[in-house]
């Protein structure tokens, strides 16, 4: 399995505990739109990403995010 | 002026309708139909209270029903004291209503640089500059102190000022669980070394009331190089010996680096400040955007808050009231079995949780019609999605009115179904 494909499963297995309507994770799911997280919940999924990756996703990057695609890019370009 | 050339400069009376994927309005839709549905169940508007007279800091008189204040952050109960309120009208006479300019340009009367002495003296510092609010405060100084390329680190509970001066200033943003220590720690820990950082905490958060582990939390930012910004907007006045905050109160004082407040709680009028020993600070005056390019506060407002601030060094007594009403209203709302933000009282605050919007504003409701106004505040203001009814004790509330108050609960409480 390639670097991405590793995180992009890591990513999707933390999102689990907050996909409250077992909504179908694809590179193109957003997480406003789709998810429908709220800034409270986006805020623990962050911190917990943050922290199994050891990176910091500051909230200027945050802002730029908005599909798991993205979210993976950005993790991958942090742990680089 | 002709009639036609005075109504050809009008607003049209009713403007042609805007389609709604062009109407820039479209996006406040759902909050616009949230609360109309709320209004249609009868109950007042909570964001609409008008005042038509102030009797004392305690005390209004809000649609002809004389009402006990308790929730206006008049922690020291200023507003009437005479000293104060005559040292306003002095400098109205004798200064005129404004300034009509900037700090930096014609904006600086004389009551401005003695209300930035009061501060020096209060705070013991060597430096004070005076702000036209509080909100301005943050504004100005978390967006100048850090620039592009460096960071600032904030708790996640954030005042609306803290996050807004992030979002105004240039600097890279990174938010720690709200008072965690570790969270703080390890997010310092993961930051490269060289950037400059500027660690954001606050004495006491206002939502909840609960105060902060100062201590623990500028060791952490010490450690990791940042410089502290302490906003100590609800710890003026009756926290520590001297009244400075809670970063006083918490033997801080030598490790914090600037401690920012507002004149608009226990001070008793409206302004903001930082205060701060760093050598190079007045530098801000000429940089600091929230300082440079808006008006000065008008002289009346400076004077007032000048002899407010000087005489709250010497609030000992006042200080011992409140902590005691704060004490009583805390164990006795707690006795009647609401839930409240703090498990123990920790400030001049203190917090209601309900259940949702629909009890926070019936029991809101329930209570100013029995007369006595509370703060009713919601998301996103509010911590994890929680409708709340916030308390703030005043110097000024007697022993009386805070039974009276508790009286008040308890009958509205078990009328909206909030408490058995």
């Amino acid at each position: 399995m390639s670097d991405r494909a590793t995180v992009f499963e890591t990513v999707t297995r933390q999102i689990e505990p907050f996909n409250k309507k077992q909504v179908a994770l694809t590179e193109a799911t957003t997480f406003q739109g789709d998810l429908e997280w709220d800034s409270l919940t986006v805020m623990d999924f962050v911190a917990a990403i943050e922290d199994e990756f050891d990176i910091i996703i500051t909230m200027n990057m945050q802002a730029e995010i908005e599909t798991i695609g993205q979210l993976v890019d950005a993790v991958m370009s942090l742990k680089a | 002026m002709t009639e036609a050339a005075a109504t050809a400069d009008a607003l049209p009376a009713s403007p042609a309708e805007v389609a709604p994927e062009r109407d820039l309005f479209t996006k406040f839709d759902a909050l616009i139909a949230e609360r109309e549905a709320l209004m249609a169940t009868g109950v007042r508007d909570p964001f609409a209270i008008v005042m038509d007279e102030v009797k004392s800091p305690t005390l209004a008189v809000i649609k002809g029903k004389e009402t006990i204040l308790l929730g206006t952050y008049n922690y020291m109960g200023m507003t009437f004291d005479p000293d104060v309120v005559r040292a306003g009208k002095d400098a109205l006479d004798a200064f005129g209503s404004g300034t009509t300019g900037s700090r930096v340009l014609n904006g600086t009367y004389s009551p401005h640089k003695d209300c930035e002495e009061a501060l020096k003296e209060f705070y013991g510092t060597s430096h004070a500059m005076v702000f036209s609010t509080g909100y301005q405060a943050n504004l100005g100084m978390i967006s100048t102190l850090a620039g592009k390329g460096e960071y600032v680190i904030l708790d996640a509970d954030s005042h609306a000022s803290i996050y807004d001066g992030c979002a105004l200033g240039n600097a890279e943003i990174v938010r720690f669980r709200h008072n965690s220590v570790e969270d703080l720690d390890k997010r310092l820990g993961r930051l490269p070394k060289e950037p400059g950082k500027l660690v954001v905490l606050e004495g006491v958060y206002s939502m909840l009331g609960d105060i902060a582990p100062l201590p623990e939390m500028v060791a952490v930012a010490k450690k990791h190089g940042a410089m502290v910004l302490v906003d100590e907007a609800h710890g003026m006045g009756f926290f520590g010996p001297n009244g400075r905050g809670v970063y006083e109160e918490q033997g801080v004082e030598d490790q914090v680096d600037f401690v920012v407040g507002t004149f608009s709680k226990s001070v008793g009028t409206v302004g903001g400040f930082c205060v701060s020993n760093h050598p190079k600070f007045d530098v801000m005056r000429l940089v600091c955007r929230p300082y440079v390019f808006t008006a000065s506060l008008p002289p009346s407002v400076v004077a007032t808050a000048a002899t407010s601030i000087r005489k709250l060094m010497h609030a000992g007594e006042k200080r011992a009231h409140l902590w005691a009403n704060s004490k009583r209203l805390h164990g006795g709302l707690k006795d009647m079995g609401y839930t409240l933000g703090t498990e123990t009282p920790q400030s001049a605050i203190i917090a209601v949780i309900l259940k949702d919007q629909t009890q926070a504003v019936a029991l809101w409701q329930s209570l100013l019609e029995g007369g006595l106004y509370v703060n009713m505040a919601r998301p996103p203001a509010t911590p994890a999605g929680t409708y709340l009814l916030r308390c703030s004790l005043c110097a000024e509330h007697s022993a009386e009115q805070v039974e009276t108050i508790l009286a008040m609960f308890k009958a509205s409480g078990q009328a909206v179904g909030a408490i058995d």
